[in-house]
């Protein structure tokens, strides 16, 4: 580590030439409530907004998603406790009433479904991960004051706020929420009749505004705002990953956003961008100009869609690569691999996107062509892996409720990510493809994957938030409960998908299974056996049991605000730069620029004193005072 | 480092600008320059369109017209925008963009025409 | 602590903060209308042949926009220069003049539109097309009246060429009601060409109002900042410039793609 210091000029105070009282106003007078907590400018504020929002979200999702669960189970059959306040409040004068009886309809199913994946991605992870996280923690691991625009980053969470009231209102309106998936193919997204689908393209729309807003201003913080010292191979991982999120948003955004309005326009001004010629709704000709395409949909969708997954999926992997340097007391193995690697996905991860549309008839060609770049793209994403592993070699590892988040986030990504294998591949996509396979394989990375990273995330900087730890035993109740149970709900879905049961199906493929082929002296045919619809009940316990789990985490989260044991500025004896701050940071962040002096993660190092070297402590030519090294738990 | 206002560019440290300082009537005559150039492009684009069919198809003269297009969005993007004496991490993150872009462009249409023909037996 | 480098330039990056920002917003625009030119080559090298449009649009009014647009490019340009000689009287000229042609653009194009959907195409019970222009389609009265051409059906390719309609004379023709089998007009959902026009120009136009609207407010509100900092407003000038001159940039593909060809 070399103790090169970059000369940088002084930077601007806010009196050297008397400008700025529209937005430095904070340094003469305190903003009111209003100011400080609603419309705020501070990036701590703004994370712990979008932070908030996206959890309530999840838990919205988690919501639908149980029942869901519970109409596949139990198809036709009213849903207990919740079947009453189902039917009144999806009550419309004049309409038939989806939840009719407390029964969820097929159409009613099909709006959770849509709606469950909608909000889980684009309302729950992305915002929490990318928008939370990184809004808090990436200015003060690179050591500066703010984000570089501060007020379009409270523009980008109004605009969340205002996308996830749109989608969250579609549920209420006569016809309900969108019914047609959360990946919106035309023609069915424009052949339904009712609003839902455009509720969601104008959420979409703000969403996507949102998001492109929020990737500039990261880009441009971390380009610019570094602190002096803090070279690009000096960043903690963490930021890394935030950055290449970045990109993948500000990148393949836009072309969902243009294939938005296109939508938009076949809904409203019925046009034909997506509707082929000769479509027929309904037994009817529509009434269109015809001449579109509905694979264009699909491919400006997916070439979003695909590096989505990856921004799902990095920053759950930095917070996971922060918490095992710190729980290891020793270096990340590998910190040159997993940039370059990280770079190699952002990069590969704009050209594979067709694998989702192996079965829209594609020739041999360009389906190889997606096929070699879906598989080469798995080499970086093992690298990573590979070093996260080969991180704990030698460590002296510390177990705490974020390293337990941290650790098993570890397999089950292994699980998720080798799942996919088959699914790049061609061949066996075609046995596999939108079955529940797929669904198992994504929750896996998605659900024991990133979101454990998050939990992860929560547990390990609550501290720096509000000065006090979560309960450490609450915290395990809540990993052992969420590991068992997010295991046995998704690891059946495996069977099911390879025995060809299919996704989207509002009775659980109880019709197939009960399908009789006369002719052949009543065998059942298909392969959903009496065995794999069985699997459909321990699914539903385990997913309730999964929701229940994170009553624990609510109760934790909130109570250890005010009640939690209360500590210091460093309390896991971090090296990096967000922890070298007061507790909770104030405004400004820092009282002096800091200067940084070395690599991310100096634990451990030998010859020191203590077992972990912040970023911006300098160089001292003779030993300090040997601190004794406390073991933090 | 000088705090004062400059009256011209150089000093007050804009990076874009030239080692010369920014003279008005020079920058005004560029600005002739480039409209004039822009006014003969699309004077181009315009004669092309109205090429007999008979030895220029349609594909010929899109392709004619998009190359002239080019040019004058690369006067356009280097001039007017500064693009040419712009800075290493402006280049970069543009570079990126415009392989993106290609890649959507280059993987979706062949993507729509390679699908198995004659599959049908009649 | 302040936010550093809103001005002078970081050293190692050689780019003030705005400056980065506004390319890796215009990356994102690029895409964006990447997107959507991604799409109009889909659908026309998808199209049957012989029934993509050609000639639809009125290329003077088509030429004038593009040349207004490129002039505003121009004196968009030429305000920058005015601040940072810091001529501040120039600069105001010069983006009111940015802000005018804008206006004309807007204007135009608002004229192109009412054009298009005041041109009908008329099916008639008899298999023949008539085209052209509404005169009269007084709800009181028994016929319409447009002013255009009566194709026969065998001729429906020639709709799409209106160059090839040129032998046809045009003429003043009244149709009943009754021999009427279908009738609409050239709004976005009468041909996919005309709802990627549409759209194209149409989100085109959105970005000329946000353009003139963060222009106009640099011109006008705006200019407080150039007494307390000239240099930043300058900065915020030529940001405000580097949108105007994109959408200057779209347009030049839009206008050859969508008008010429």
């Amino acid at each position: 580590m070399d103790a090169h210091v970059e000369q940088f000029p002084p930077y601007r105070k806010a009196d050297d030439h008397g400008h700025g009282h529209d937005d430095h106003g904070h340094e003469h007078h305190e903003p009111g409530f209003w100011g400080k907590y609603i419309f705020s400018t501070d990036h701590k504020v703004i994370g712990i907004q979008y932070g908030m929002t996206a959890l309530c979200f999840l838990y919205f999702g988690l919501m639908l998603m149980l029942l869901m669960r519970w109409q596949i189970a139990h198809p036709g059959k009213p849903v207990p406790f919740f079947g009453p306040f189902l039917e009144w409040i999806f009550a419309h004068p004049g309409l038939p009433n989806p939840a009719a009886g407390g029964v969820i309809s097929p159409d009613l199913y099909n709006s959770f479904g849509a709606m469950h994946g909608t909000i889980m991605v684009f309302l729950g992870i992305v915002p929490l991960a990318f928008a939370a996280f990184g809004n808090y923690v990436v200015p003060l691991m690179i050591g500066a004051p703010d984000m570089v625009f501060p007020r379009v980053n409270m523009a980008s969470y109004q605009a969340y706020f205002l996308g996830g009231l749109v989608m969250f209102i579609s549920f209420f309106i006569p016809g309900g929420a969108a019914q047609a998936g959360w990946t919106s193919y035309s023609p069915l997204a424009t052949s339904i009749p009712t609003h839902g689908q455009l509720f969601w393209i104008i959420g979409m729309i703000l969403l996507i505004s949102s998001s492109l807003l929020g990737a500039v201003n990261f880009i441009g913080t971390i380009i610019q705002l570094r602190a002096p010292g803090m070279t690009w191979m000096r960043l903690p991982w963490f930021v890394w990953t935030q950055f290449i999120t970045a990109f993948l948003l500000l990148l393949a955004f836009p072309p969902l956003e243009a294939a938005a309005i296109m939508q938009l326009m076949d809904n409203v001004a019925h046009t034909s961008f997506f509707l082929p010629t000769g479509l027929a709704v309904g037994g009817h000709l529509a009434h269109i100009s015809g001449g579109g395409s509905p694979l264009l949909w699909q491919h400006l969708f997916w070439f979003l869609g695909h590096p989505e997954v990856y921004v799902l999926i990095l920053p759950a992997m930095g917070i996971v690569c922060e918490i095992i340097a710190n729980n290891t007391r020793k270096p990340i193995w590998g910190y040159k691999s997993l940039v370059y690697s990280v770079l190699a996905i952002g990069f590969l991860s704009m050209i594979v996107w067709a694998h989702h549309m192996y079965m829209t008839g594609m020739g041999t060609v360009i389906s190889a062509f997606f096929q070699a770049t879906t598989m080469i793209i798995s080499i970086p994403s093992v690298i990573i892996l590979t070093c996260l592993f080969m991180s704990l070699w030698g460590g002296s590892i510390r177990i705490n409720t974020p390293m337990l988040f941290a650790l098993a986030f570890l397999p089950m990504f292994g699980i998720g990510g080798l799942t996919g294998l088959p699914l790049g591949f061609n061949i066996s996509d075609i046995h596999l493809h939108d079955t529940y396979y797929v669904i198992a394989h994504f929750h896996y990375v998605v659900a024991p994957g990133t979101i454990f990273g998050l939990f992860a995330g929560v547990y390990y900087w609550f501290p720096k938030i509000t000065g006090r730890k979560m309960n450490e035993f609450w915290g395990s109740i809540h990993f052992w409960c969420s590991l068992i149970f997010m295991n046995l709900t998704f690891m059946p879905m495996f069977s099911q998908g390879m025995a060809g049961m299919l996704r989207r199906m509002a009775d659980g493929g109880a019709n197939y299974s009960a399908a009789v082929n006369s002719h052949a002296g009543g065998e059942v045919i298909g392969g959903l056996s009496p065995f794999i619809m069985s699997l459909h009940t321990p699914i539903l316990w385990a997913a309730i049991c999964l929701g229940i789990a994170q009553i624990p985490f609510i109760i934790n989260f909130f109570w250890s605000i005010s009640h939690g044991e209360k500590v210091g500025d460093n309390p896991w004896q971090s090296t990096t730069l967000e922890w070298q701050t007061p507790t909770p940071p104030p405004h400004g962040n820092f009282e002096h620029v800091p200067h940084v002096y070395r690599a991310p993660y100096e634990y451990s190092v030998p010859g020191h004193a203590s077992d972990f070297t912040p970023q911006n402590e300098p160089e001292v030519s003779t030993p300090a005072s040997p601190k004794i090294p406390t073991t933090a738990h | 480092m000088s705090e004062s206002h400059p009256t011209t560019a150089a000093a007050a440290g804009a990076p874009e600008t030239h080692d010369h300082p920014v003279d008005f009537n020079s920058y005004m005559r560029r600005c002739a320059i480039i409209f004039g150039c822009v006014l003969i492009a699309v004077a181009l684009m315009i004669w092309t369109s109205y090429l007999p069919e008979d030895p220029f198809s349609w594909a010929k003269k899109v392709a004619i017209i998009l190359v002239i297009a080019s040019c004058n969005a690369f006067i356009v993007a280097g001039y007017l925008m500064h693009l040419l004496s712009e800075r290493k991490m402006v280049y970069t993150i543009l570079g990126f963009t415009v392989s993106f872009v290609i890649g959507l462009f280059a993987l979706t249409i062949y993507a729509m025409n390679d699908f198995p023909r004659n599959t049908v037996i009649h | 602590m302040d936010i550093p480098y809103t001005v002078e330039a970081r050293p190692d990056t050689g780019l003030y903060n705005a400056k980065v920002g506004i390319w890796l917003f215009l990356a994102s625009e690029v895409m964006l209308f990447g997107g959507l030119f991604s799409a109009y080559i889909l659908l026309r090298v998808g199209a049957e042949p012989g029934t993509w449009p050609h000639g639809w649009q009125n290329i003077v009014l088509g030429t004038v926009n593009t040349v207004v647009l490129a002039l505003s490019a121009i004196t968009t340009l030429m305000a920058w220069v005015a601040c940072k000689v810091r001529e501040f009287g120039k600069f105001k000229f010069f983006h009111a003049c940015t802000l005018l042609l804008a206006l004309t653009f807007l204007c135009i194009k608002a004229v192109e539109y009412s054009e298009h959907l005041n041109h009908y195409e008329i099916i008639l019970t008899d298999g023949r097309i008539a085209d052209g222009d509404m005169v009269s389609n007084d709800p009181a009265q028994d016929h319409v009246v447009i002013k255009g051409r009566v194709l026969e059906a065998k001729d429906e390719n020639k709709l799409y060429d209106l160059r090839a309609q040129k032998d046809i004379p045009e003429s003043e023709i009244t149709i009943q009601r009754s021999q009427i089998a279908q009738m609409d007009n050239y709004g976005p959902w009468h041909n996919t060409y005309l709802a990627l026009y549409f759209t194209l120009t149409g989100l085109h136009a959105l970005h000329i109002c946000g353009g003139s609207i963060v222009i106009g407010y640099l011109w006008g509100p705006g200019r407080k900042l150039w007494k307390k900092d000239p240099e930043r407003f300058t900065n915020r000038v030529e940001v405000s410039g580097l949108f105007w001159h994109f959408v200057d940039l779209v347009w030049i593909f839009l206008f050859p793609v969508l008008y010429l060809t």
